[in-house]
């Protein structure tokens, strides 16, 4: 992901547009393909696509703020930059009955960070996130797009050593 | 090792008591260790089930025979005959006319192990769900063909309320009533919305169906527009299920290039469009209003009802939204008809559920089984016991929203009735197992959390209550709680179920009822006592707490 940060901006929300479509229905859509594209949706982002929408046949008015509560109320979505790996942990009850309390401590020891920080160096972004849909083999974490089923606390340290 | 081959309960609410069945117990553990079945049978306690002319009542698994009413004297004859021997004691029966409550439907089945029946994952990991082939082979697309070349959209409508096949995402409204709705309604342009913005914790039976069988909900939709009279579907699909949304994409371009969807199906005039929208991590999308909101572009955000999506949805058109459990039963019923899928379930609750098991039980996963099931037979038979042989706590049923159903009540049959009886939920069906060494307390701070991080924020009640609540229940969870507390969250069910906007503040109250109704010496044992009953709540007893930690900023994050 972090590779594409020094793609152009408009470039990237173009694509977007153009595979979606510029409707209204497609707002959702083309803020996805960018918080994909770029880890996260800044400002500039928003205001390009404002821009880009607004270009076609029928047109779409829509305000960077009214853009910015999509970006902010949707949890897929970030408005802000996040590290080179994202670590989250389902914090749902049917993996905190099977262990998870153990294991969100151990992540925190072992990461030292707290739900929601990024490390110093950019490495790590800690994260709890609502259920994933695999409840049968909890507790469960996800590193980047990698998901981690029937986790004990003493995998961490060798689960998180492959993205080192 | 011995295998348990009988459970036996015996009856043990207060009137059975005053009546004496603390002896019949005492007299089964001590008959047990004289026949040496200690380890073949079972014993355990059974709630009032509503038969106050036979207790102290004895109920045997698996024939589920109910004997009553048992004087301890009894008990020997009981276990010679039918647990050694293996003869039901016809003369200490109880009257079997009376049978009701729970058991009776267990009873019905004449001791028969339910077995599996699979209607909506038929073809789950059967066929190719890349293959739509393999789908038409398996009788796919046949009942969207019998509909469109053979039946009129009131006869399809007929047929589904006929079945008596009920809502699957929970709230259980009966499906063909809702579609008559929509049907009924004069506009030109009308919408099909599928729900699978399945955000329920515990909950993966929808991306199971979307996974293993997307053609069947293409052909439900298909089917569902041709009846109420709509020319264009959106599939919601959440976020979080890449491989769900990849799938079912292709099967859209595969059942364009059979002509099964598009213009003209089988020729017959009828045209039909889905379109896949993806969700971007909301628990509240799930909501209908919500999840029309989103599709529109905007922040998920329910809408005020009335109007319903059934007169006033999607861009303003009526709509039609179903969930994909729904769905998924629709070809089956057109194809075998009515009649046919009566026979499954309970006569209120018609066909299969689909079941998510998880938590603190040998064997995890998915199960469809006729509605009717109970939580017992559900635990031992399918879920292979309880892990290390702990025994069971409470199960919370449904999901987040669902109820906290405490160990007393697993012998209540799971069909929408007899739960809305027990003052329960069966919500999604998510089955989430806890032993003894889970804290009712720990649990309820636990789902407030997500409810409190998910609240949209829209309407007041819900914003601030949610967070009130997990506030008070993290005090008690942290030893600092008062009595007075128990009262500030009675208080706060009442505003929560009757002001909130939407199904989210108003469900986020259940596992707080439950806690008090079911829980409430346990809750109180922390607030006075100041000790968690089962080890789990850490009990520090500071008045600084660390809400700090946990309400860091909602947007921190990616996916």
């Amino acid at each position: 992901m972090i590779n594409t940060t020094e793609r152009d901006i408009a470039s990237i929300v173009k694509e977007a547009v153009d595979k979606h479509g510029a409707s209204r229905d497609s707002l959702i859509p083309i803020l996805s393909e960018i918080n994909f594209e770029l880890g996260y949706i800044p400002a500039e982002a928003l205001t390009e696509v404002k821009k880009q929408v607004r270009k076609g046949e029928d047109p779409v008015f829509v305000s960077e703020s009214q853009l910015y509560s999509l970006a902010s109320f949707y949890d897929m979505f970030s408005t802000k930059p996040h590290g080179r790996h994202v670590v989250k942990f389902c914090e749902s009850a049917p993996c905190h009955v099977v262990g998870g309390r153990e294991v969100w401590q151990a992540l925190r020891e072992e990461l030292h960070l707290n739900n929601g920080e990024m490390s110093p160096d950019g490495h790590w972004s800690l994260a709890t996130t609502s259920c994933l849909g695999v409840c049968g083999v909890g507790p469960v974490i996800l590193v980047d797009d990698d998901i981690y089923g029937n986790v004990q606390p003493d995998q961490i340290h060798d689960i998180l050593e492959r993205y080192e | 090792m011995k295998t348990i081959r009988y459970m036996v309960l015996v009856s043990d609410d207060q009137e059975s008591i005053n009546r004496g069945s603390r002896d019949v117990l005492r007299r089964f553990q001590s008959e047990l260790k004289g026949f040496n079945l200690e380890k073949e049978v079972a014993l355990n306690t059974l709630t009032d089930i509503g038969r106050h002319d036979a207790i102290p009542m004895v109920v045997i698994y698996p024939e589920a025979v109910v004997y009553g009413p048992i004087t301890p004297e009894d008990v020997h004859l009981l276990v010679e005959e039918h647990l050694f021997k293996g003869h039901i004691v016809n003369e200490l029966l109880a009257p079997a006319r009376e049978l009701t409550g729970p058991i009776a439907w267990v009873r019905a089945r004449k001791g028969t192990i339910p077995a599996e029946q699979r209607i909506v994952l038929e073809r789950v990991g059967i066929i190719d769900p890349e293959s739509i082939n393999d789908y038409i082979i398996h009788n796919g697309y046949e009942a969207l063909g019998k509909v469109l070349t053979s039946m009129t959209p009131a006869q399809v409508m007929n047929e589904l309320e006929q079945s008596g096949l009920q809502g699957r995402g929970g709230a259980g409204f009966p499906t063909g009533r809702k579609w008559k709705f929509v049907a009924g309604v004069p506009s030109t342009k009308k919408y099909v919305i599928c729900n699978a913005d399945e955000s329920e914790p515990g909950t993966f039976k929808d991306r199971i169906i979307l996974e293993g069988d997307p053609h069947s909900i293409l052909e439900a939709m298909a089917i569902a527009g041709y009846a109420v009279g709509a020319d264009e579907g959106y599939l919601y699909v959440r976020g979080e299920y890449a491989l769900a949304q990849k799938r079912l994409v292709r099967a859209i371009q595969r059942a364009h290039d059979f002509g099964l969807l598009g213009k003209s199906i089988f020729n017959t005039g009828f045209n039909f469009e889905i379109h896949v929208h993806t969700g971007a991590g909301a628990y509240i999308c799930g909501e209908e209003t919500a999840l029309i909101e989103s599709i529109e572009g905007k922040r998920g955000e329910p809408r005020s009802r009335p109007p319903y999506p059934t007169t006033h949805g999607l861009w303003g058109k009526p709509t039609l939204v179903n969930n994909v459990e729904t769905l998924a039963n629709i070809p089956a019923i057109i194809r075998n008809g009515p009649v046919w899928y009566r026979k499954f379930g309970t006569p209120n609750s018609p066909g299969t559920k689909v079941y998510t098991i998880m938590g603190n039980v040998n064997q995890t996963g998915v199960i469809e089984v006729p509605m009717g099931i109970t939580l017992r037979e559900v635990i031992n038979i399918y879920a292979k016991g309880m892990k290390n042989n702990v025994s069971l706590r409470m199960a919370q049923t449904g999901g987040s929203s669902g109820s906290i159903t405490p160990a007393s009540l697993q012998d209540t049959p799971m069909d929408f009735e007899s739960f809305k009886r027990a003052g329960v939920s069966l919500g999604s069906g998510a089955l989430l197992i806890c032993d003894e060494n889970n804290c009712i307390v720990d649990l309820v701070k636990t789902l407030l959390e997500f409810f409190r991080f998910e609240s949209c924020g829209k309407c007041t009640p819900c914003r601030i209550g949610t967070q009130r609540a997990y506030e008070i229940v993290t005090r008690i969870y942290q030893g600092a709680g008062k009595m007075g507390d128990l009262d500030e969250l009675q208080s706060l069910i009442g505003i929560l179920d009757q002001l909130s906007n939407c199904g989210l503040g108003q469900t986020a109250v259940v596992p707080i009822r439950d806690m008090l109704k079911h829980f409430r010496a346990t809750v109180e044992a922390h607030i006075t006592l100041g000790v968690c009953p089962s080890g789990i709540c850490p009990m520090t007893n500071l008045d600084q707490m660390d809400f700090q930690d946990q309400t860091a900023d909602k947007q921190t994050i990616p996916a």
